[in-house]
């Protein structure tokens, strides 16, 4: 009787998991890719991220600094340590009063901890070391932080969003929510969530940032992209991962 | 050079077709690309790939300056004895790169 009700339970659940799967219109950029391109991804021996995962491995624990300490030396090994910490970030960081994505607090932990110097953005080093700390979290769903400091900086990534720019004078969410799943040129408008990054680009070669891709789309409506490292791509991160909040990580993707 | 990953099956039946994939880390600059400075990139890429069975060759490839940085190349050979397979990647500058992979035979 006890089995009984407990398995229908279970249905239950399992019904109201389908039911809440069919609802959610949010599709990953994976999902809309060729087949080809998938199966890049899927396998880590074909996926070029996966070069730069190892370059982080390796990173991860190379001393560095005055005091020659790695990242290992204070958080061990990656794999217990930085689960699920990629799908948290951006978070708000209580010394410098503002929020930090994950490159940045990488960065600044090398900087402050280690005393070895920050990492350039968008150098080697720091895009292996966060595709490797990435990695950790990978499968795992987006959860940002429910920190209310980081909410006047959400809002405003919010309104970035929206807000026209550049030559072409367009705004995200006119290709991103208002056309997506259409086409610009031969490529497919894809809705924007940033749920693989630092991922590997066929067009770039090369694996990249969000920012770097956000200063890509900059680029194209005819923008002056903001500096790396900006708050404004801080704040529109938080934003964007709000949006895809749930949506499995997938560090390091591979996109067209 | 730097890192590949090689993807071996570590088990096989003797007189089975076996896929071996290979991906190496390369920026395989073209030399014909312009840097900040206007001054040509000197050309830096992978020219030659073998792929060694127990010390004969069962596949080998040349590469020119068209190919993507990071070569995935990806070929068939037939199981027959266990032992090693040797990768060897060779540059332009001479310097080449091996990794070995064991595989087992049954």
């Amino acid at each position: 009787m006890w089995n009984e009700l407990r398995s229908a339970g279970v249905i239950a659940a399992l019904a109201l998991c389908a039911g809440a799967r069919a609802e959610d219109a949010r599709r990953s950029g994976f999902d809309d890719m060729g087949p080809g391109t998938q199966a890049m991804q899927r396998e880590d021996s074909s996926n070029p991220g996966m070069l730069s995962a190892l370059e982080g491995e390796s990173l991860w624990s190379a001393p560095a600094g005055p005091a020659q300490t790695s990242c290992a030396s204070c958080h061990g090994e990656a794999s217990a340590s930085m689960k699920g910490v990629a799908a948290r970030y951006p978070a708000f960081d209580t010394a410098s009063q503002r929020p930090l994505d994950l490159a940045g607090r990488i960065s600044q932990c090398r900087d402050q901890r280690q005393q070895a110097g920050p990492l350039p953005r968008e150098s080697r080093e720091l895009v292996a070391l966060t595709t490797y700390v990435g990695l950790q979290s990978r499968g795992q769903p987006i959860a940002p932080p429910e920190d209310a400091r980081l909410t006047p900086f959400r809002d405003a990534g919010k309104a970035l969003y929206s807000q026209r720019m550049g030559q072409l004078n367009f705004s995200c969410a006119q290709c991103h929510d208002e056309n997506a799943g259409g086409h610009l040129g031969a490529a497919l408008i894809p809705q924007a969530h940033p749920t693989g990054y630092p991922l590997y680009r066929l067009e770039w070669q090369a694996t990249g940032s969000l920012q770097r891709r956000l200063r890509n789309c900059m680029i194209g409506t005819r923008a002056e992209p903001f500096t790396y490292g900006g708050l404004e791509y801080i704040e529109l991160e938080l934003f964007l991962m709000q949006r895809a909040a749930g949506m499995a990580i997938e560090t390091p993707a591979v996109r067209p | 050079m730097a890192r590949a990953l090689i993807n071996v099956p570590a088990k096989a039946k003797r007189g089975e077709i076996i896929e071996i994939k290979t991906l190496m880390a390369h920026p395989m600059e073209t030399g014909f690309r312009t840097g900040v400075d206007g001054k040509l990139v000197p050309r830096d890429i992978i020219t030659q790939f073998v792929c060694t069975y127990n010390g004969e060759v069962v596949f080998s490839a040349e590469l020119f300056p068209a190919i993507t940085a990071n070569p995935f190349l990806a070929f068939t050979t037939i199981a027959t004895e266990s032992g090693a397979l040797v990768f060897s990647w060779t540059d332009n500058h001479g310097q080449t790169q091996v990794q070995t992979a064991p595989i087992h035979v049954e």
